[in-house]
């Protein structure tokens, strides 16, 4: 079980880069219609360097680009199966668009039991940077491990 | 949404209002691919049963991913400044989300004007399914 002893552990970086084509996947998948995302022009227009990413879209780059996607849950021996998102939370600083090479760095910064150690909370925090070394983004995730089978 | 609207809005204003269809099977399987989270929970009916649960059901971030795109119908990408949620209860197939925000408080941060939205999801129960906030600038 996951203790307090994960608290502070990074993991590898991962690096992602905006593309396109990948982009679009994901606004079809959402019905996403909103010009802004696939008009680099109408992009430009409201004052963008390219088109735009949605709010949610940086988790994806993360898990899409890593070379162990679930390299977190494994080292931490945390199974898959008992895995539920708890939080999530994005914290923007500069604008992200079609092109940038994004680096993601994370660390464990919290592990706290509930429900009597039915679930255990883990809490990541993760660094965004672009490929100028400007930090454009902070998130953070709390994933719920259920320790015990559902009733 | 006008934009005097987004940009003069008043606490109890309604700035996010949008409905999807249903989440589908389908919905999930490109999720998948679309976002790189491969968990077979949200696409396999055998791992989510020998996990113990009834059926696959939504990825969370899918639902926090129409949040997303109710929010920046009516404000612009780059005037969020933060967008989080707690993922209330699981979202199941054949859900029909509603997202909604409502101004909470108008607040000034690093010399801007900025509002605070508060966020849900609901399926066509009234469950909530994300309660969340974001901060806009003005």
């Amino acid at each position: 079980m996951v203790d307090q002893s994960a608290v502070g552990r990074s993991f590898t970086p991962v690096t992602a880069r905006v593309e396109p084509g990948r982009l679009r996947y994901f606004l079809n998948t959402l019905a996403e219609q909103n010009p802004i995302y696939r008009d680099e022009q109408a992009a430009r227009a409201h004052g963008y360097a390219g088109t735009p990413v949605p709010p949610t879209y940086l988790f994806c780059l993360e898990m899409m680009d890593n070379e162990r996607p679930f390299e977190f849950l494994t080292e931490l021996k945390i199974d898959l199966a008992r895995v539920l998102h708890g939080e999530q939370r994005f914290t923007y600083h500069a604008p992200v668009v079609v092109g940038d090479t994004l680096t993601f760095k994370s660390r464990v910064t919290g592990v706290t039991d509930k429900k009597g150690g039915a679930m255990t909370m883990v809490a990541v925090e993760t660094e965004v940077t672009n490929q100028d070394g400007v930090r454009v983004a902070d998130t953070a995730r709390t994933i719920v491990v259920r320790n015990q089978e559902p009733a | 949404m006008s934009a005097t609207a987004t940009s003069h809005p008043a606490v109890g204003d309604r700035l996010v209002h949008k409905t999807f269809p249903p989440v589908t099977r389908h919905t999930l399987a490109l999720y998948c691919g679309a976002s790189g989270d491969h968990n077979p929970m949200h696409v396999d009916i055998d791992f989510a049963r020998a996990a113990g649960f009834p059926d696959v059901f939504s990825h969370g971030m899918l639902v926090m991913g129409y949040l997303g795109q109710a929010l920046t119908d009516s404000v612009p990408p780059n005037r969020i400044r933060s967008f989080s949620t707690r993922f209330a209860a699981i979202t199941q197939l054949g859900a029909r989300l509603t997202c909604e925000g409502h101004v909470t408080e108008l607040i000034e941060d690093k010399g801007e004007k900025r509002a605070r939205l508060a966020l849900t999801t609901k399926d066509e129960t009234g469950e909530v399914k994300l309660a969340g906030e974001a901060i806009i600038a003005l």
